[in-house]
């Protein structure tokens, strides 16, 4: 399976994720040029973390207008699975792939730390292979991280099962205790923490490998019946 | 034009024999533009003139090393192809005058001096010293100091995507006026391609890229070489603004030019700008660069060519292509949004000859810029310092108050508030971030981790520059053994106050003395650093603060970590107990926290010793013998036992048989120790033996509690939970105040 990474020129996870998919996974995968508006026929799409175009206005909102977002859109309305970690989060919200806003931290400050998730729902491309209630130790790194919507799309995002992950402890002030939603369709996974930086014991923690092989898990039965 | 006159000279900071010498160089008066490069490339910042004599007795060889210093960052060779580049810088000044842009421009600048050699960042560690937060007269400057300098450096690390990955803080009076910023970073390439500042090649062109110059930070490098007056703060247009974003988009450019094979040489413009990569490339090639300044992409209108040479805008470099590639270049700089622009091309009659619309405004020998700086021997006489002797006669009151003093004291508390607030992780390398006693970076292109530690002891320094020196270089390499690494080479930061003044110079030449000889016996050779003096305020001068970083290689591996793991597990004192007497506790924590007064010297430091302790503690963790592992330091061994049990929560019944009175035995702070939990302490024991080295099993890991007994005598019972609260919550409560 093929994995896509959008590399805008502020990414700076791009190396994470692509090491994570490749080298631990030993998937394959390719750079997707942010001023580009193929997705070179991947399997699936990762917006990595980083600070897209600087971000110095809002996180993302310069990143939505660019030519690969049109392409990362059009390849999720298409069913295509798409994973924005941290800034790519970010994204993924100024882009209308995903509801709600990523605000500033609670304690104004960034914050870089190993959190406690909880896995809400395995009910998705994403965490098929985690089971319910799972608690995966991942890292955060963000100072923009405090998911804010409005009440009647919290409940939605609730009644439809769409909270894929919730922080144990919430360190950021996301309301409640959010920390990874799907859209409707389920196919695009939003999420502040970082998984990409949990593949291996090395690392400290393996925990973030899941979402991974979940992916390649979920996508690998079409594959084979498109080959 | 302006007239030179006696007070413009004095006005740049140049004496009046450096005048005569810039006369007798140019065989003329210098034109302004021309007085303004002088004084820049003259400068203590870029000169060292006051250092350099004294600089030249470190040791900077060894079989690894493949660049020492004089240029851009040291480089060493880690096999396998691989070679790490490295240095520290400081930016001190302009921290003190505007904490958050002085911070993030000192993460720029040596970031910069990283990359500009091909080496793509992967690690940055901090040093810094401020005043204390509940100073009494300073204590609201301090916190707003603290609070900009750690957001600086988080916004710029963190947006450019390296890692902060350790560091140190300390507090004292002696910074309330002069808070210090060190920057340590380090980058790993290729071993083969490994890239110089030098021009060569005549007829190649010279090539600006990156940010376009404005007027900020104009003669920030002569800023950087006076003492603070009360006009200091006027000087906050000579601050830069930093743009990580910018500096990010220069790194990928800058490697991926290098890629082509058309850049011959780069470098890039940090302190003195233009003025310095311009002279200093031709310099270092023997040749001449000619360019012309309309070519200069600015960013104001109306620069004159004194105002484009002296600015240090932030983000730009400064390459030498080879003749009829440039577009190469170009095209990958348009890639990545940033200017790019032929200024001029190398020549052959080795000036730095600058036009303005073609007509020549500055024309200096590159060498009398970059190679013939005054140098001075300055007068030292002995080490200033105002501590006595003799120390106070004094009894502890309470042993467990005073350790929970030393743990909520600024020095010794957890600075989890700063460096949370720093990326520590990506790139997803980092197997021991910053808390542990060194951080550990692997290197995925091969089977190798680098370990590095920062350290600086102010304390140990004013009481005895020349011992201080020594002991930190012995706790730098000591920190980087108990994670099983072996050092290798060394990255020196001199914080010293006003040389001028004989008994500080004394300070500056016995602790690069100091420095030397232990260099020298770790093997631990010096690759480059950064000198800064001046640092003085209203003539009050910094306590001496050399910072090392030191660098080792290990295999990679999991690390121990220092928390103990569980309970049951034997505790050995690698090294033993140490001694200690009156005149030896003057320069410790206790000492200072506690009593609140320094005396006497430095804890005695055995060299050879210390290097069997360190190898015996790599060998042991090397053969996984340790399930933790923590070095003695500041505090001692009462401080160490709590810091190896907060990790986990995991405490110590240690029981002792000393003859030393209890506030030594607990809070002396003798080198050559290192803590160590073992499954089983026989193995432990042996490699001790064969090193050498004394080794004594002093107890055993329980749950929960920190218990010292010496000869039955119950010295400390306390809870981890408790001490850990104060620890953790120290600083906060400090900055709150």
């Amino acid at each position: 399976m093929k994995f896509g990474v959008v590399l805008f020129p502020g990414s700076n996870r791009d190396h994470d994720v692509f090491d994570a998919v490749t080298r631990v996974l030993g998937q394959s995968a390719e750079i997707l040029w942010h001023g580009d508006n193929s997705v070179k026929g991947v399997d699936a799409i990762v917006l990595p973390g980083g600070f897209s175009y600087g971000d110095y206005l809002r996180c993302g909102a310069i990143a939505k207008f660019s030519p690969i977002m049109g392409a990362v859109k059009r390849f999720a309305a298409d069913g295509g699975l798409v994973l924005g970690i941290c800034n790519g989060f970010q994204i993924l919200v100024e882009s209308g792939l995903l509801p709600g806003a990523l605000i500033r931290n609670r304690g104004l400050k960034f914050i870089c730390r190993e959190v406690e998730l909880r896995t809400e729902t395995v009910n998705s491309p994403f965490t098929n292979l985690a089971s319910k209630g799972q608690i995966l130790r991942v890292p955060i790194a963000h100072g923009e991280g405090c998911y804010y919507a409005d009440q009647r799309t919290l409940d939605e995002l609730e009644a439809e099962d769409r909270v894929v992950f919730r922080y144990v402890d919430n360190p950021n002030g996301s309301l409640r205790d959010i920390a990874g939603i799907l859209n409707r369709e389920r196919n695009v996974l939003g999420l502040m923490p970082h998984p990409e930086d949990a593949v291996e014991p090395l690392m400290g923690s393996s925990d973030g490998l899941v979402i991974f092989q979940s992916m390649v898990s979920a996508r690998l039965p079409e594959l084979a019946i498109a080959k | 034009m302006s007239a030179i006159t006696p007070d413009l000279i004095a006005a740049h900071q140049l004496t009046e024999g450096e005048y005569e010498k810039i006369v007798s160089l140019l065989g003329r008066e210098p034109t302004y533009t021309e007085l303004g490069i002088f004084s820049v490339m003259w400068s203590e910042h870029c000169s060292y003139k006051s250092s350099r004599i004294h600089l030249k007795k470190l040791p900077t060889r060894g079989k690894l090393v493949l660049q020492g210093p004089g240029e851009n960052a040291g480089i060493i060779d880690i096999g396998d192809g691989y070679a790490i580049a490295f240095k520290i810088e400081s930016h001190n000044h302009p921290s003190f005058i505007e904490p958050f842009q002085g911070a993030t421009t000192g993460v720029g600048g040596i970031l910069r001096d990283i990359f500009t050699m091909g080496a793509r960042p992967i690690a940055v560690m901090d040093a810094l010293r401020f005043g204390p937060l509940d100073d009494p007269e300073c204590g609201a400057r301090n916190r707003r100091i603290v609070e900009g300098v750690v957001a600086g450096i988080a916004h710029y690390g963190n947006c450019f995507g390296v890692p902060t990955v350790g560091g140190e803080t300390k507090f004292d009076p002696c910074y309330n006026g002069n808070p210090l910023v060190n920057v340590f970073a380090l980058g790993v390439f290729p071993k083969d391609k490994i890239f110089y500042g030098k021009a060569t090649g005549v007829g190649n062109p010279v090539i600006y890229v990156g940010a376009k110059t404005g007027r900020d930070g104009i003669h920030g490098a002569s800023m950087a070489s006076a003492e603070f007056t009360e006009e200091s703060k006027q000087k906050r247009p000579n601050v830069q603004v930093g743009d990580p974003f910018l500096e990010k988009l220069l790194l990928e450019a800058c490697l991926e030019a290098m890629q082509t094979g058309a850049v011959v040489g780069i470098q890039d413009m940090g302190a003195a700008g233009l003025t310095c990569s311009t002279c200093e490339m031709g310099s270092r090639a023997g040749t001449g660069i000619e360019i012309d300044l309309m070519h200069v992409p600015q960013r104001e209108t109306g620069m004159t060519p004194y105002e484009i040479m002296l600015s240090e805008s932030q983000e730009r470099m400064l390459l030498v292509a080879e003749k009829g590639r440039e577009d190469e270049i170009f095209r990958i700089f348009q890639k990545w949004g940033l200017d790019a622009a032929v200024i001029g091309q190398v020549t052959a009659d080795g000036m730095l000859r600058v036009k303005d619309h073609g007509k020549v405004v500055a024309e200096i020998p590159n060498r009398a810029l970059a190679d013939e700086a005054p140098v001075y021997d300055r007068p030292h006489t002995t080490p200033h310092r105002k501590a006595p002797m003799g120390g106070p006669e004094f009894a502890s009151q309470d042993l467990q108050q005073d350790l929970i003093a030393l743990l909520s004291s600024g020095d010794l508390c957890s600075k989890r508030w700063i460096w949370e607030q720093y990326d520590y992780l990506v790139r997803s390398n980092t197997l021991e971030g910053p808390g542990g006693d060194a951080a550990i970076i692997r290197i995925k292109e091969t089977g190798t981790s680098i370990a590095m530690a920062l350290d600086g002891n102010e304390r140990y320094c004013y009481l005895s520059p020349r011992e201080g020196a020594k002991l930190i270089i012995a706790e730098c390499c000591r920190n980087l053994s108990t994670v099983g690494a072996q050092p290798v080479a060394t990255t020196n930061n001199l914080n010293f106050g006003n040389p001028e003044r004989p008994e500080i110079m004394a300070q500056l030449v016995e602790a690069i003395e100091g420095m030397a000889e232990a260099c020298s016996f770790f093997e631990t050779p010096i690759t480059g650093g950064n000198v800064s003096l001046y640092n003085e305020t209203l003539g009050e001068g910094i306590h001496p603060t050399p910072v090392v970083g030191i660098v080792g290689l290990l295999k990679t591996m999991k690390p121990a970590g220092i928390g103990f793991k569980a309970p049951g597990r034997s505790i050995v004192l690698l090294g033993g107990l140490g001694s200690c007497d009156l005149t030896h506790f003057g320069g410790t924590q206790y000492a200072k926290v506690v009593l609140k007064q320094l005396w006497g010297m430095p804890p005695v430091l055995d060299m050879d010793y210390e290097k069997r302790v360190q190898a015996a503690i790599r060998d042991v963790v090397r053969q996984g013998l340790a399930d933790a592992a923590h070095d003695l330091s500041d505090g001692g061994l009462a401080v160490a036992l709590a810091e190896c049990g907060f990790p986990h929560g995991v405490g110590a019944e240690i029981d002792l048989d000393s003859d030393l009175r209890p506030e030594f035995l607990l809070y002396h702070e003798g080198p050559s120790r290192i803590l160590v939990s073992a499954e089983d302490a026989g193995p432990v024991l042996s490699v001790a033996a064969s090193q050498g080295v004394e080794a004594l099993v002093i107890g055993r890991t329980i749950p929960g509690r920190i218990v010292v007994k010496n000869r039955g005598r119950a010295l400390l019972d306390c809870g981890i939970d408790d001490l850990r609260t104060r620890w953790n919550t120290a600083l906060e409560t400090l900055l709150r105040a």
